[in-house]
């Protein structure tokens, strides 16, 4: 059975590995103790307490915080219940002219404002970038992923959530 | 005419088609298997047993393409075999273009419903044809080859084996028409017909086929590789059955795939997570200013939302409910090429390795709403770039996968997306002068097979070296392409900046090229790529999407002049508001914000010129270490001034040492001021919604938007009831389309 040790897997998560140590993770089978050892680094790394049931982003994560299910960022901000989109607790930035777009993208290489904007939506925690949306404007608001916490843990892990 | 029925145990083939699909509604499982006998048994002879198929595939496939083959075919391997069951599933298959795998699949179930078995008849030595769409296919460029494989009085499989065309003799000369708005215009079809008998195709056939396409001769080569690669196959069967015995061949075949499904299914839970996950994808096809056909000339942009469900039991359910509708545009595309690009893409993120066949296909639910672009259910409309929208919608799966990926730890598997296989410039000409003087040459580099591959978890994406249809790709040798395309001579080809999608690991880069017309006269010329949207769902978790393709030509130049006075040339276009062209080239130069355009009419001494697409970023541009950012602006992979605004680095070039100095505490600083503003110019989800509603109820949104959400609010029920719920709209709530 494959096993990677905790600092060749932080080393991973960090960018740090070299393409000759990568490329064997990528090519060979998996590790069947991966989820629990990258919780282990996450809540090593993060600076409060609260169970991470679920990391759902570079910097989301679903805890246990009194009895609840929340999306908690590494900067602290809470996001409140899982099943809400998080999104609509972000900061959102919308690039909807050609003089926005072309601060990031050459004139012609860039969409054309008439047909699509850019959405940028930030934790108003930390400010960090979360999510992008290339959509056409009027365009609902994407529920990136709902997660079936109990059915992951119970039916595929075989053992309860840390929070039940 | 058969009296006596060909399929198992005095069965016709209809009803083992019935069967099957009864078994897999019923029970789940492919044809009701609950062990794997064989493979339980002796597990080393059932491996065996399957290496030494896929053995036989994969070598049909590469001695099929020395046998004979067009310039594609030869080059890049554009082909790919797969041996099928009786019902039409395919058990193993070669390396190659396997998005065509499940389309083949498609063509003998079509077969097989429309009772070819009576008449026209299946016997040993037909040899049939298919590339039309409506009943198993891409476009009517990807050419099949498929053979029945009998066993005594049995037909026990199918041969199948397809290639990909220079042209199809459609309205215009090429592989992925812009110009085709319905069927008549696709080029030639043959709707799984029968062309041979005893192993040999007919001449009527070949006649008719020569005098159908613009480029007989590439036609003729690949007719012949495919047939070679399947009789290659039969005969590895047959072989197989003779060693193994044909009890062990019909158990053996169904368990192959039984296998395949299982796998998918654990490699699922292996990976993902269950629940449900959602994206968005988009493609533009400007045809106002460009289609020459009144009925054609219409904008449009396509909705490509995506649902997938991961179930408790691993069974996945994928649905593209919303999807806009079908249209007098080519990029229509059918069923069944759906069900190709998923099971190519899911091949390549869930189940490589093991036994990969219909399987897969088989454990997931699949859901192309009738009546949009992904399942228009009309034969009469044009499917001969489906690509245009079938590639990017399928970004969608492949972020939603990254997503599950993510959650389970496996972030060096994430791929947001990738670039768009174009700009799939097209076109050609005759030789005006030289050797081939009176001969036609056609353009259709392959060079597309070289695209930018998303940004993973771990690592930035893969430069100039992606093509979602292939899991091989390769984009050829240029000195071949050249040789083929001897009317258009490259001027130069290099790294284009600023193709690659931000992020803190960013999105493969990808580079762009110059080319002349010399020696030729009645050149058309044409191209297509995204331009007024960036391509599908964009970057993933704080990533931006790549870069959009655009429009650059220039005709009447007085590039001869140039060359006679040694001066300088355009070698692409790194700044396009600074553009080469412009600085260095007289003559009438052309830029256009899109990038899909109809032909036009070339002369010698016009000039063109193409840009690659890059691929979506992955994670926050700020946190981009600043030792890559260096790097990029070392291999020119982005400019200074973008790297300034958008991640935040302070960077001087050294003249002396040739090479990028980081400023490091004015990066510090830089990065601090970007983070205030973020604070500034943001405004909270509240503000945003009422400012985007505003867009919507008081009509600011353009005829091409309204055009797409209408189509979408009028065919599905579901996502017009989410569209009108998120925006509080009324029920009877309409956009006004012109």
């Amino acid at each position: 059975m494959v096993k990677y040790d905790k600092k060749t897997l932080e080393r991973m998560i960090n960018g740090d590995l070299t393409w000759e140590e990568l490329k064997p993770i990528i090519s060979g089978t998996k590790d069947p103790d991966r989820f629990d050892k990258i919780i282990e680094i996450l809540q090593e790394k993060v600076s409060w307490d609260e169970k991470i049931i679920l990391p759902i982003h570079e910097h989301l994560y679903i805890v246990s915080k009194d009895d609840k299910r929340i999306v908690k960022c590494d900067c602290g901000y809470e996001y409140g219940d899982y099943k809400e989109n998080w999104k609509k607790k972000c900061r959102i930035n919308v690039r909807d002219t050609a003089e926005e777009l072309e601060e990031f993208y050459p004139k012609y290489m860039a969409s054309d404002p008439d047909w699509m904007e850019l959405r940028e939506y930030f934790c108003p925690g930390c400010f960090t970038l979360l999510d992008t949306e290339a959509v056409p404007p009027g365009y609902p608001t994407i529920f990136n992923f709902l997660p079936d916490i109990d059915a992951f843990y119970k039916e595929w892990l075989g053992r309860k959530a840390p929070d039940r | 005419m058969n009296n006596k029925p060909i399929g198992w145990n005095g069965k016709t083939l209809m009803k083992m088609l019935e069967e099957s699909e009864k078994y897999i509604k019923e029970t789940k499982s492919y044809y009701g298997i609950d062990k794997l006998k064989l493979k339980e048994e002796d597990p080393f002879e059932y491996e065996r047993a399957f290496a030494s198929l896929r053995g036989a595939l994969v070598s049909a496939r590469e001695t099929a393409l020395h046998v004979a083959a067009s310039p594609i075919v030869k080059e890049i391997g554009e082909l790919c075999f797969a041996l099928y069951t009786p019902e039409g599933d395919s058990i193993v298959v070669s390396t190659g273009i396997l998005v065509h795998v499940h389309t083949m699949s498609e063509a003998v179930k079509f077969m097989v419903k429309e009772d070819y078995e009576q008449d026209p008849g299946i016997n040993p030595g037909d040899i049939f044809l298919n590339n039309d769409p409506e009943c198993g296919n891409v476009h009517t460029t990807d050419v099949q080859t498929l053979i029945p494989i009998f066993w005594k009085e049995e037909l026990i499989g199918w041969a199948g084996g397809v290639t990909h065309q220079i042209d199809s003799g459609g309205i215009t000369p090429g592989h992925d028409l812009v110009a085709a708005i319905q069927r008549f215009d696709d080029g030639t079809y043959y709707t799984c017909r029968k062309i041979g008998s005893n192993d040999k195709i007919w001449k009527d056939h070949m006649i008719n086929a020569r005098r159908s396409v613009r480029t007989p001769f590439y036609w003729e080569l690949d007719e012949k590789c495919r047939l070679a690669g399947d009789l290659m196959i039969r005969d590895a069967v047959l072989e197989f059955i003779e060693r193994e015995g044909i009890e062990y061949y019909k158990q053996f075949i169904r368990e192959v795939i039984e296998e395949g499904r299982r796998i998918f299914q654990e490699r699922v839970k292996e990976r993902l997570i269950p629940g449900r996950y959602r994206a968005a994808a988009f493609f533009d096809i400007p045809m106002k200013e460009e289609a020459w056909q009144p009925r054609a000339k219409i904008d449009k942009v396509s909705n490509q939302p995506l649902e997938i469900i991961i179930k408790n039991d691993g069974k996945m359910s994928l649905s593209f409910d919303g999807a806009s509708g079908p249209g007098a545009n080519p990029m229509n595309c059918a069923k069944g090429a759906m069900e190709g690009g998923q099971w190519v893409l899911l091949t390549q993120v869930l189940i490589y390795g093991d036994k990969v066949n219909d399987g897969a296909y088989f454990a997931v639910e699949t859901d192309y709403p009738l009546g949009t672009w992904c399942n228009p259910g009309d034969s009469s409309l044009s499917y001969q770039s489906p690509w245009g929208n079938l590639i990017p919608a399928y970004t969608g799966m492949m972020k939603c996968l990254s997503y599950g990926l993510f959650s389970r730890g496996y972030r060096e598997e994430i791929v947001p997306g990738y670039g768009f296989t174009g700009d799939a410039i097209q076109g050609g000409g005759i030789y005006s002068a030289g050797p081939l003087k009176g001969q036609r040459w056609s353009l259709s580099t392959f060079e597309i097979s070289g695209q930018g591959l998303g940004a993973s978890g771990v690592k930035d994406g893969l430069d100039w070296g992606y093509a979602m249809w292939n899991p091989e790709a390769d984009l050829g040798d240029v000195e071949t392409w050249e040789l083929f395309q001897g009317g258009i001579p490259y001027l130069s080809r290099r790294v284009k900046p600023n193709t690659a999608g931000h992020g803190k690991y960013r999105g493969g880069a990808n580079y762009e090229g110059v080319a002349m017309i010399a020696n030729s006269k009645e050149v058309d010329f044409f191209g297509a790529r995204d331009g007024y949207c960036f391509h599908g769902s964009g970057g993933m978790h704080g990533g931006y999407p790549h870069a959009t393709g655009y429009r650059l030509y220039a005709k009447k130049t007085n590039i001869q002049e140039i060359i006679q006075n040694q001066k300088e040339y355009p070698l692409g276009d790194p700044d396009p508001s600074n553009g080469e062209f412009e600085k260095l080239l007289e003559g009438d130069i052309v830029r256009k914000k899109y990038c899909t355009i109809y032909p036009i009419i070339l002369e010698n001494n016009d000039i063109i010129y193409y840009a690659l697409s890059g691929g979506p970023g992955y994670g926050d541009p700020l946190e981009r270490k600043v030792e890559s950012v260096k790097q990029d602006l070392n291999n020119g992979i982005y400019t200074n001034d973008l790297v300034y605004n958008i991640y935040g680095v302070v960077a001087e070039y050294d003249e002396e040492m040739g090479e990028w100095v980081i400023d490091k505490m004015g990066t510090d600083i830089r990065r601090e001021e970007i983070r205030a503003e973020r604070k500034d110019k943001s405004l909270t989800f509240d503000d945003y919604w009422e400012q985007e509603r505003w867009k919507i109820t008081e009509d600011m949104l353009s005829e091409p938007v309204k055009l797409m959400y209408s189509e979408s609010l009028n065919l599905s029920t579901k996502w017009a009831k989410e569209f009108l719920e998120f925006w509080r709209l009324p029920e009877d709530f309409q956009l006004e389309v012109k």
